[in-house]
């Protein structure tokens, strides 16, 4: 099994471990429940070193990501980071990813630790033609995040960069406790909060450096278990769930970052398709409004059909219940629709709601 | 940490006995592997149960596990606090986090399993 440069300091704070497509990864510290509510209310530490950098380079780097992806990466610059996808002819994903401009002729995808040698073989395949290489250097990254309406107060006094400056996806590059790094405006839980990119082979200096400064602001070390809720309240897809080879960009409520007049690329053609003839399903929020926890792939049904499963679902530690995704016919989506989903044999009643679950609060 | 009158099984549930009566939960190692409780099913008083059958559910915010019913007999009572706080399981397990009461109906059935030193030395052996 592989284990982030931060292991040993997991093991010193108490972490219980999981198996996550090869890494040694934190599953919990404290606990979900009570990590859960420290991002939403304080601050919460992630270590998210298992996540892939696959590094695309080369006179025609942006022509590349543009035929890879369906967003604009010619939006992008050395300050703004984008969302997007790799995808299928088909429109469906292969993965979904962050895009990071590092120069001209240089693009950094960050990509799911469960993809990250099948996206690099994806990329691989698609090169001919291309002028560019391509790299993984996920074992050279290092990569944190800090987030929580506190994370701004917290990382402020250890580095040079204005975060106050920064928008949503922002990115700038400076030194964070004196180690070089890329901080974007970026994260996985619904609240503000920085992702922190370092190739330092110290990675821990910025690690424990952000623990001792936000002490007071009541920061913890976060793990995966409750990176994984806060992200369900929050309406962030999780690949494997949510997204997969199976559902397109569209039913997957995405069309904001699907860009037809960019020029060609890969599921340009479906998605237009798609986009003309309309969705057939799409992707809605649930919650139960009877005891339970529904969970991945449990029956979902409507009038006694069965016609969909849940994708992503858990308990809620914002609301104290249970949520989830499922894909639904557009015919039968609409926020309100009564369903039932089959928990050990027993239909439990279910609604559509609508999503995100949960929005944090704009600054006054 | 694991009280010398219970008894415990490979399941991970404990069982005390109070007259004859039997009081069944699930021990702290369980609760510390299951994590935070957010549910449980319980059974209804009445219900006959055999050993080693499925008496209820554990939902925990990251899996759910069955509990297995550590000897077969009648279900007396069943711990309503869990209905609204599931929690009492990771505060309190060996105590108010307690989940049946079953009528014993075979004491043979006590030799399947484990004494406090036994269990502890099992405990022991899946940490390897």
């Amino acid at each position: 099994m592989q284990r982030t440069r931060l292991f040993s300091a997991h093991k010193t704070a108490g972490a219980k471990f999981v198996e996550f497509f090869g890494w040694e990864m934190p599953i919990e510290y404290t606990g979900i429940i009570q990590e859960h509510m420290a991002v939403r209310k304080k601050a919460g530490l992630f270590d998210v070193s298992h996540m892939g950098e696959i590094v695309i380079s080369g006179n025609q780097a942006l022509d590349f990501v543009q035929y890879l992806t369906p967003n604009n990466a010619a939006f992008l610059d050395a300050n703004k980071a984008q969302y997007s996808a790799l995808t299928t002819p088909q429109g469906t994903f292969v993965d979904d990813l962050l895009v990071y401009y590092l120069d001209e002729h240089a693009y950094l995808l960050v990509v799911n630790a469960a993809n990250t040698d099948k996206d690099f073989q994806w990329i691989l395949s698609h090169k001919q033609g291309f002028d560019i290489e391509v790299q993984n250097k996920s074992a050279d990254y290092t990569q944190m995040a800090l987030q929580g309406p506190r994370a701004n107060k917290i990382l402020q006094p250890l580095t040079d960069i204005d975060l106050e400056e920064m928008s949503g996806f922002g990115v700038e590059r400076g030194s964070v406790e004196g180690v070089e790094a890329i901080v974007s405006r970026t994260g996985y839980t619904g609240e503000d909060g920085f992702e922190i990119y370092t190739l330092a082979q110290n990675p821990e200096k910025i690690w424990d450096a952000i623990l001792e400064e936000g002490k007071t602001y009541g920061l913890q070390p976060i793990g995966l278990g409750a990176r994984d809720t806060l992200r369900l309240e929050a309406r962030l897809m999780l690949y494997g769930n949510d997204i997969d080879e199976s559902t397109t960009v569209l039913e997957a409520g995405m069309r904001w970052l699907v860009k037809f007049k960019k020029g060609d690329f890969l599921g340009r053609e479906a998605l237009l398709k798609q986009k003309e003839e309309g969705v057939r399903r799409k992707i809605v929020g649930f919650e139960l409004l009877e005891k339970g926890i529904a969970r991945p792939h449990y029956p979902v049904f409507i009038e006694n059909e069965k016609i969909s499963e849940v994708r992503s679902g858990s308990f809620s530690p914002f609301f104290q219940k249970s949520i989830g995704l499922t894909y639904l016919p557009v015919d039968h989506a609409e926020i309100g629709t009564e369903c039932a989903i089959e928990i050990r044999g027993k239909r439990i009643k279910a609604k559509v709601v609508p999503t995100p679950f949960y929005k944090k609060e704009e600054k006054q | 940490m694991y009280p010398d009158d219970f008894y415990y099984s490979k399941d991970h549930e404990w069982l005390r006995i109070d007259g004859e009566n039997a009081t069944v939960g699930i021990t702290d190692f369980a609760q510390k592997q299951l994590g935070d409780v957010v549910y449980v099913e319980l059974p209804q008083p009445g219900a006959q149960l055999e050993f080693h059958q499925s008496l209820g559910v554990i939902e925990s915010v990251k899996a759910v596990s069955d509990i297995y019913s550590p000897i077969s007999g009648e279900v007396m009572k069943i711990n309503e606090e869990l209905n609204e706080s599931p929690e009492l399981i990771n505060e309190d397990p060996h105590d108010k986090g307690w989940i049946v009461r079953i009528k014993v109906k075979n004491e043979t059935e006590l030799e399947n399993l484990m004494s406090a030193s036994e269990y502890e030395k099992f405990l022991e052996g899946l940490e390897d």
